[in-house]
């Protein structure tokens, strides 16, 4: 039976690095080529050499597909091409594609740069790597070769997040990358068609966990920030350059808008306003507000946000300042904070995870007195607050997302055993469908059942509708008479004197005779008679006919009547059948055999 | 930029002008009187090519048939259909036999047969699927056949084994429109359903569809039940169980329509007993349809999810149980069950503490949940409403809110429950999903009270820079209950926050501030020392009167001082003025208080409200008997009738200022008997008397006279609401007069001349017309004016002008005072600019030649249409005045009869030297002939065009109604 090999290298049980192979209908395709944020080593990447120990994976892969921008599903990208070396097509979404390289050049120049590492890619290998990539459309259905085809749909998570259906044949598999169901200020929800693929990959960050609603958390958050800017304190919000910044950046620039507000929101310059260009241009992508709106303006053209400069720090009077990176561990955001830090009318909010160790971490823990470099204290007067708005489905989410899609086999990735361990239960109790859970390395293996497509001519078929009583049921399989024909790797099924025909063959007949005794005291024609009346009786649906040759014919099996020499009792029946009526034949000769009735 | 336009325009034009030329030929052939069934005939036979038949059939549709020829022409259409081989041609004629079989007058019976045997021989599908179209409308105009009906069910039957969709659909349609509600289909006649089998009802066989292949058919099934159920036939409840199969069907449209299809059997059989599938467990119908409809709130199609959404709020049955389990989600973190922040807000409330610092972690986890327990699928209808609230699609959301609407106004547990999630709509990010919520909670705020820390969240949106958003949460907070005073005080301090960022809520503000005042008398009266900042020992100074801020407070405590007798001892004595001041100003506003030592104040108050509803029944005996009187009056010349009207009109006047209920009825008829004493004065003249040529050249008064009545009788037709046709005649009547009037003065003053011939003849079509239009309150007008007038028709239709003048004189000074019968309800139609105000003294200053913006409020009182009738006038000092016409968008309907017009109007003059004032003006725009009974269908104006007689030519003008405000501006000259 053939069969879908699903092989994590990465995300597997974990989270980071995701990169998984697929091998399906004898194609092999890279989903995802991320890199882990915790390791600086070997481990940083995926092993590329369980693909193959030396050489260029070129001809290993069929295609490698990236869900979205963030670095942990492409930050490998360029090491995997250039490095390893793959020629093959990349397939990305348009917003992915723009926002990608920006993502990958700041990870390399952090990397090379401030940490100086060598052996790393370079600016120029990021560049020959985008010259690979083919861009994607949502909902378009892109040959990757004469068999196997992708379509994005809508993943929501980020700018351009996108969720792939793969197909070869009449299998398919479904790669969610990272998704979210419940819509943001910025993007819409995940959604999907009812595919049925035979396995849906699914990330599984949040699969312990069940949200609340997304408004209660963005009123507080604007509430917070109303309140501190009325009483005419500042307000920091420490932010990665991508992703929440922007639903943030959109939550309060309308919020200023819809309440009159004057006070002033920068956010720090680089790459935020980079990416905001590319957020202005991909408008089609984002939700349904501000698609509808753009006409009138655009959401992303801010109009109370402005760029920050170093000396607006010190400016008196309220404000709301943006600023990376998100955890608080160096640059503008720790600089801004070590500024304000002293006032209790201030307020930082952290809207998302911190790592242990980070000044973020520690003022969240209630920390109020900091350690800083050259022996000094910082008291840490403000106010802290702590938002979480992240974008991965939830466990609702997910299961959602299986019932919109309904698959035949659930395969979890891109989270926690344990939490892994749990909503696998579930799915398996909930949908009756196996799930799995593999680790990385590990292969899983789904026989499919796949369905061979055959021609069927237009003849035979029109044969069989006139046959047949009222309309075909789609959900009740038929049966009909006709030749399959295996011709050049196709498939033909055509009636049995096309087949014939086709193949040059003489048809032959196929007859089978049988003998049956018979005790029977009359003359042969009596007997005869009696057999015709018999059968009559016994078969009402079917034509009889007595010839006057002394046969009697049923539909087309014939029978005749001859005495034996020996006894003139015993009467010996000939039936001759052909193959075609086999069923009625066997029926005819096993009916006469148990005798006449008398 | 503007050349180039022009030239794409001239492209555009020079587009339009080529494509008559090619269609020259077909313009020939329409010459040869299509609407002839000969003539159709000849064409089709002509036709060499199926395009050219095609063509013409075309062309034949456009034009209309006459009832009578409506059967040869189907006749001649269906021969040629048989003829026909071109499945196109044979398409259109089977699309026209429906087309005309709609024509008005014709009954399709006669061609039933015909058309039926078409579909025998009939091969292509669409054809057949067209003529089962055809059918569909045949069986619509004939509904009281019940042969023809079964005659065509069976067609439906037979065809249904079809195998193209279009065919099967156009069956379901046909068994669905017409399938019979009393009998089933039997296997009486040669009816082709007994080839399906035995006896089987219009309901099995539709639903033997349900599981077509196709899914257009499936959802035509579905639909073609769902229009049996319309038609009352009763569907079975075997159904429910196939429609909950189709709730998970693949396509969007049979969802939507298996949606519809569960919700119709919840409401036939809301009680009967349905087992839940893996379980021994049963549950009521409508329960269990509930949550399958709840679970389609989810739905991947945004179509379904608002179907699902809209419907879920009108199954008010479903038990309560599962009503609340819409709103429940429960939380978890890591496997540990977590508070939502709901819960948590209101923990933290009863607690007693309101922290607004916030804890990291205060949203910890709690308890570890048992794996078990944890019901990540939605079963039945949990958590719908957070779903459909949460959704990415705001026609979802509005849909959502709608519902839970619904819901919560029929249960007020429910309604208690939704409150947090409503609350939380506040910050959606549409502003027409925070408008729609809003007016939702102002709904149900009977049934709740608000919380200090709900309130705090409603009360943020205040500073909401829409005005339809805040003046929604003004009306909204006018009902809703709070607990505490600290929610008074709160909504107090946040409403002048609002007072002070947007002045213009002025009106708004103090409104809702005389509600909550009214509403919460105990919990304003602690607060009142401090919000008239009294001081036990001191004095304290003596706020400003004007300031709006300070009146707004007043408002309240005044207004909660009303049930609460206590609390005007802690007033200080400048209460005591600023409230005499307000209830002089503010009427509306301030309620009557009992004040110890302002005696005539409360007697004066006692008074008023001491006439209360009895009043109004004398008061309308009154003018019933004052019009009574004045019928009394026989002829317009009776001595003493001047005086009596005179006294009359006076004694209305005053009536309908004392009684405003029927202020509209006594205007009326003030304005009406006014037009009498009018023509009455114009008939006593001297000139009457005199000889023709003797009379003065000029006849002054007389003519003013006419003309005054004439725009009164406008003013009258137009300005009332809720006249009927009778009231209608009598003001033309009055106005016919008045024409007469103008015509003998006419012919008077200019003794010499003949009058025109097309004057007279345009009076007489006058009459004609009005005969016309009142055919039906005629009798009601014996022995009045126009029925004098009739009665001599034929001799002034034959006389000469001069002759006619002469007895219509004579007519004129003989008629009588018609009595005018007072309609049920009349109001009349008032308009109020609340802004400008016209008080400022500052002028509004812009460079001449440049436009200004000015703001216009105002409040329309019993307006139809205010779309097309309302529109604003300008008028400067130097007499120039220009008609705004504010956009449909402008107008807002707060009330049932009251409707708001917020716009904007843009002035420009030259430079002035120095500002002045232009009044600013509400008109009301009216035409008659829209109003008259006759021609109300717009059609009427391009036959008018055509050359019909011009006798009812619209008369179009506009009456003011509304005080004209003034605004002071200042047109600069622009410098150079």
């Amino acid at each position: 039976m053939p069969e879908i090999k699903v092989t994590p290298l990465g995300a597997g049980q974990d989270v980071g690095r995701s990169c998984i192979l697929v091998s399906i209908g004898g194609k092999n395709i890279m989903l995802d080529c991320g890199m882990h944020m915790g390791y600086n080593d070997d481990r940083r990447f995926p092993d590329f050499s369980y693909i193959t120990q030396n050489g260029r994976l070129t001809d290993f892969l069929d295609c490698v597909i990236i869900s979205h921008f963030h670095l942990d599903h492409c930050g490998a990208l360029p090491y995997m091409s250039e490095m390893v070396g793959y020629d093959g097509p990349i397939y990305m979404t348009h917003p992915t594609k723009a926002i990608c390289p920006i993502l990958l050049e700041d990870f390399r120049k952090i990397t090379v740069d401030k940490k100086g590492e060598t052996n790393f890619f370079t600016s120029q290998m990021i560049k020959d790597c985008m010259k690979k990539v083919i861009p994607l459309n949502l909902h378009q259905t892109v040959q990757v070769d004469d068999e196997l085809e992708i379509k994005a749909y809508y993943a929501g998570h980020v700018l351009g997040a996108a969720m792939v259906h793969i197909k070869v044949g009449s299998e398919s598999v479904v790669y969610t990358g990272d998704y979210n169901m419940t819509p943001d200020r910025h993007l819409g929800a995940a959604w999907i068609d009812k595919c049925r693929p035979d396995i849906l990959i699914s990330e599984s960050t949040y699969a312990t966990t069940i949200r609340d609603s997304k408004r209660c958390r963005e009123r507080d958050f604007l509430k917070k920030v109303h309140e501190t800017i009325e009483r005419g304190g500042k307000v920091l919000i420490p932010v990665f350059a991508l992703g929440r910044a922007q639903e943030l950046c959109i939550l309060l620039e309308t919020f200023w808008e819809r309440m009159n507000l004057k006070a002033p929101i920068y956010f720090s310059t680089g790459l935020t306003e980079k990416a905001n260009h590319y957020y202005k241009l991909f408008i089609t992508w984002t939700n349904q507000k501000i698609r509808k709106t753009f006409v009138q303006r655009n959401m992303f053209e801010f109009k109370h946000i402005k760029a920050f400069d170093r000396s607006y720090a010190d400016n008196p009077g309220p404000m709301v300042v943006f600023a990376t990176p998100g955890m608080l561990h160096a640059g503008q955001s720790l600089q801004i904070f070590k500024k304000w830090a002293g006032n209790d009318k201030n307020m930082v909010i952290m809207p998302g995870y911190c790592v242990q160790g980070t000044i973020g971490h520690k003022i969240l823990n209630g920390q109020r007195k900091l350690e800083m470099e050259g022996r000094s204290t910082l008291d840490v007067k403000l106010q802290v607050e702590y938002m979480s708005f992240s974008a991965h489905a939830d466990a609702k989410g997910i299961m959602q997302l299986i019932r919109m899609a309904e698959p035949r086999n659930m395969l979890l990735v891109h989270g926690e055993a344990a939490k892994m361990e749990f909503l696998k239960g579930k799915i398996e109790q909930e949908f009756s469908i196996d799930c799995y859970t593999p680790a990385n390395g590990e292969t899983v293996a789904v026989t499919t059942n796949p369905s061979v497509p055959v021609d069927i001519s237009l003849n035979l078929l029109k044969r069989e509708m006139a046959l047949g009583g009222p309309l075909p049921d789609p959900k009740k399989p038929r049966t009909m008479h006709g030749t399959l024909i295996m011709k050049e790797n196709s498939l033909k099924l055509v009636s049995s004197e096309q087949a014939l025909k086709e193949l040059g063959l003489n048809e032959h007949q196929l007859r089978f005779t049988c003998r049956v005794q018979l005790q029977d005291p009359h003359s042969d024609s009596d007997t005869l008679h009696r057999i015709y009346t018999h059968l009559k009786s016994v078969l009402k649906d079917y034509t009889i006919q007595h010839l006057p040759d002394g046969t009697v014919m049923v539909e087309s099996i014939v029978i005749k009547v001859s005495s034996s020499a020996e006894d003139a009792n015993a009467k010996v029946l000939l039936l001759s059948w052909s193959y075609q009526d086999e069923d009625l034949g066997s029926y005819l000769s096993s009916l006469l055999k148990k005798g006449l009735p008398t | 930029m503007a050349a180039h336009l022009k030239k794409r325009v001239y492209e555009e034009f020079s587009k339009v002008v080529q494509i008559p030329h090619e269609e020259a030929p077909a313009k020939k052939l329409r010459l040869s009187k299509p609407s002839k069934s000969a003539a159709l005939h000849i064409d089709l036979c002509k036709a060499a090519s199926a395009t050219d038949a095609l063509q013409y059939l075309l062309e034949f549709a456009r034009k209309p048939v006459e009832a009578e020829s409506v059967e040869g022409v189907i006749r001649i259409l269906l021969e040629h259909y048989y003829k026909e081989t071109d499945n196109s041609v044979r398409l259109r004629i089977a699309s026209l036999l429906g087309l005309l079989s709609k024509t008005n007058g014709f009954s399709p019976d006669c061609v039933v047969d015909d058309v039926i045997n078409t579909l025998g021989n009939e091969k292509s599908h669409q054809v057949l699927a067209q003529l089962l179209d055809s059918l569909l409308v045949i069986g619509g105009q004939l509904p009281e056949s019940p042969a023809v009906r079964r005659r065509l069910v069976q067609v439906a039957c037979k065809l249904l084994s079809d195998t193209n969709f279009g065919v099967r659909n156009k069956c379901l349609q046909l068994l669905g429109f017409l399938g019979t509600v009393e009998t089933p289909l039997t296997k009486d006649g040669e009816g082709p359903s007994s080839s399906l089998g035995g006896v089987r009802d219009v309901q099995s066989i539709i639903s033997t569809y349900f599981s077509d292949q196709d899914p257009r058919v499936r959802t035509a099934a579905l639909k073609a039940m769902l229009q049996l159920h319309e038609r009352g036939m009763k569907i079975h409840q075997i159904i429910y169980e196939q429609a909950c199969r189709l709730l998970s069907d693949d396509y969007e449209q049979v969802r939507s329509a298996a949606v519809q299809m569960v919700w119709v059997l919840s409401q036939l059989y809301p009680e009967s007993i349905v087992p839940i599938p893996s379980s021994n467990e049963e549950i009521r119908l409508v329960d269990d349809a509930f949550g399958k409809i709840s679970h389609m709130v989810s739905d991947g199609s945004w179509m379904v999810r608002v179907q699902a959404a809209k419907t879920l709020g009108s199954m008010l049955q479903v038990s309560p149980h599962f009503l609340e389990q819409t709103l429940d989600k429960k939380l978890m973190s890591d496997l540990r069950r977590k508070r939502t922040a709901h819960e948590r807000a209101k923990e933290l409330f009863a607690s007693g503490e309101f922290s607004s610092g916030r804890k990291w972690a205060d949203d910890a986890p709690k308890e570890k949940l048992d794996t078990n327990t944890v019901n990540l699928i939605a079963s039945g209808a949990c958590g719908a409403f957070v779903h459909g609230l949460e959704d990415e699609m705001f026609e979802v959301r509005i849909a959502a809110v709608e519902a839970l609407c619904q819901l919560a106004r029929s249960s007020p547990s429910f309604a208690e429950k939704c409150l947090d999630f409503l609350v939380d709509m506040f910050n959606d990010e549409i502003e027409e999903v925070r408008l729609q919520s809003i007016h939702v909670l102002r709904e149900i705020s009977t049934h709740i009270t608000l919380r200090e820390d709900q309130l705090d969240t409603v009360l943020a949106v205040l500073e909401d820079s829409s005005r339809d958003i805040r003046e929604a949460l003004h009306e909204l907070l006018c009902y809703t209950n709070v607990s505490t005073k600290e929610c008074i005080q709160l909504a107090l301090l946040e409403l002048l926050k609002n007072l002070n960022k947007y002045p213009t809520d002025r009106n708004s503000v103090w409104k809702c501030l005389k509600f909550l005042g009214s509403r919460h008398p105990t919990l304003v009266l602690p607060l009142v020392p401090e919000l008239l900042s009294t001081h036990p020992y001191f004095d304290t100074p003596e706020p400003d009167m004007d300031d709006p801020a300070y009146i707004a407070v007043l408002v309240l405590v005044f207004n909660a001082a009303k049930s609460c007798p206590t609390m005007p001892a802690l007033f200080s004595d400048h209460t005591f003025r600023h409230y005499a001041y307000l209830r002089d100003s503010l009427s509306h506003l301030v309620p009557p208080l009992r004040l110890p030592g302002r005696k005539q104040v409360y007697s004066l108050d006692s008074v008023d409200s001491g006439c209360g509803s009895g009043s109004v029944e004398s008061a309308k005996l009154f003018l019933q008997q004052s019009l009574n009187r004045v019928s009394t009056i026989q002829n317009l010349e009776t001595p003493g009738a001047q005086d009596l009207l005179n006294f009359t009109i006076r004694d209305l006047q005053r009536l309908g200022e004392l009684q405003t209920e029927l202020a509209g009825a006594a205007d009326f008829c003030a304005t009406f008997l006014r037009c009498q004493l009018l023509l009455m004065k114009a008939l006593q003249e001297k000139l009457w008397n005199m000889a023709v040529p003797l009379c003065p050249k000029q006849n002054v008064t007389a003519t003013a006279a006419a003309q005054q009545i004439l725009e009164e009788t406008y003013k009258l037709e137009f300005l009332y609401s809720g006249l009927e046709s009778r009231q209608v005649a009598t003001i033309h009547h009055v106005r016919l007069q008045a024409k007469t009037l103008q015509l003998v003065l006419t012919a008077r003053t200019r003794p010499g001349l003949d009058l025109p011939i097309g004057s007279c003849e345009k009076f007489l079509q006058e009459i004609e017309s009005f005969q016309r239009m009142f055919l039906t309150e005629l009798p009601h007008l014996q022995d009045s004016f126009v029925d004098k007038l009739l009665e001599i028709m034929p001799r002034l239709l034959s006389c000469k002008p001069l002759e006619l003048v002469k007895i219509l004189q004579t007519t004129l000074r003989q008629s009588g005072l018609l009595q005018l019968r007072l309609p049920e309800q009349i109001h009349r139609a008032t308009a109020t600019i609340i802004e400008p105000t016209g008080e400022s003294d500052n002028p509004l200053r812009f460079t001449s030649g440049l436009v200004v913006a000015l703001d216009i409020d105002a409040t329309l009182e019993h307006v139809q249409d205010p779309q097309d009738k309302v529109k604003v006038q300008v008028l400067y000092p130097d007499g120039q005045s220009h008609v705004i016409h504010p956009k449909p968008a402008d107008f807002r309907k707060p009330g049932p009869t009251r409707h708001r017009l917020i716009t904007q109007v843009y002035l420009s003059h030259t430079a002035w030297t120095e500002p002045s004032q232009v009044e600013v003006r509400l008109l009301l725009a009216y035409s008659s002939s829209s109003s008259s009974p006759s021609s109300s269908n717009k059609s009427g104006w391009s036959d008018s065009i055509d050359g019909l007689p011009p006798a009812e030519a619209a008369v179009e003008g506009t009456i003011p109604f509304s005080k004209p405000v003034k605004v002071f501006i200042m047109p600069k000259p622009a410098r150079r």
